[in-house]
């Protein structure tokens, strides 16, 4: 007879809520940077952690650390909590919905007035 | 039958880490799908097949991402010098004609860093599966959100390895050591 495997049941939304939004926002502050960078000659300059790889190097590097950062603290933070999770989704699509559309070089563009 | 070293790496980037890294986030969302509607099997931990699969997607997406930023793209935006053989220099290659500059300014801008999303997104998406399965099972909501971000990280995937594939074919990496596959055909 095949044995279940009982783990103790956590369905607590919080450390997922966490992640969803965490990673939301990484998704914005990638597509935020990449338009800020594009825009502005010294942050492009300052983003540039990598030569050969120039301003991308660092845009990255930032978004995937404040993404990570994002993700620890609130996981931290909402550990054991059951939150509205409807919220906290539809805030963590509209980041990532706006970071898709800011990589887009049109949308940049209209955003820098170009 | 010979390949250049770049033209190599450039594969395993786009073919072997990209190129499964896509199939396997088309994967990650059947299997999304499937376990929407949960059952009381379904609340077991994650199989040992899934939880190698999702690791090795997670593992392509950024090995993809990686190589690509830290490898294929510095040979792409190399400064040429004046007087240099553009066919080395795929960015100045493009940028030279006004009707391949497109390919540069629209297609290689929007990919380098839409591609970042679809490693984040599968990341994200591979954890809840791994770690919150009782949550993925307790909340309609969770399973929502979670199949809407793979269905973007499957977005900026195939977007990254479209406008990856069509540059490549535009303005080809070249250069490096030849390496030889198989003999010469008589």
């Amino acid at each position: 007879m095949t044995e279940l495997k009982l783990v103790p049941q956590n369905t607590a939304n919080g450390p997922v809520a966490a992640a969803v939004l965490a990673c939301g926002f990484g998704c914005f502050a990638l597509g935020a940077l990449a338009v800020a960078a594009d825009g502005s000659k010294r942050l492009a300059t300052a983003l540039n952690f990598y030569n050969p790889t120039g301003p991308l190097s660092g845009v990255a590097t930032v978004a995937i650390a404040l993404w990570l950062v994002c993700w620890a603290l609130l996981a931290a933070r909402w550990r054991n909590k059951s939150l509205a999770f409807a919220k906290v989704s539809a805030l963590a699509f509209l980041f990532l919905a706006l970071g898709l559309l800011l990589t887009f070089p049109p949308f940049g563009d209209l955003v820098l007035g170009r | 039958m010979e390949l250049t070293q770049r033209e190599l790496v450039t594969m395993i980037h786009g073919m072997l880490f990209g190129g499964f890294f896509l199939l396997a986030l088309f994967g990650t969302f059947v299997l999304l799908l499937d376990q929407s509607n949960p059952d009381a099997a379904s609340a077991q931990p994650a199989p040992r097949w899934q939880t190698i699969y999702l690791i090795a997607m997670v593992a392509l997406g950024w090995a993809a991402v990686l190589s690509g930023a830290t490898i294929i793209y510095p040979w792409y935006r190399a400064v040429a010098p004046a007087g240099a053989d553009l066919a080395l220099y795929p960015k100045y290659l493009l940028t030279a004609h006004p009707s391949t500059a497109g390919w540069h300014n629209f297609g290689m801008e929007w990919k380098e860093y839409v591609a970042w999303i679809a490693p984040m997104a599968g990341t994200m998406v591979a954890w809840v599966l791994l770690k919150h399965r009782a949550a993925w099972n307790a909340h309609r909501a969770v399973r929502t959100i979670v199949l809407g971000f793979a269905a973007v990280a499957f977005l900026a995937a195939a977007i990254a390895g479209g406008w990856g594939a069509m540059i490549n074919k535009r303005a080809p990496a070249e250069g490096g050591q030849s390496i030889q596959l198989m003999g010469s055909a008589r």
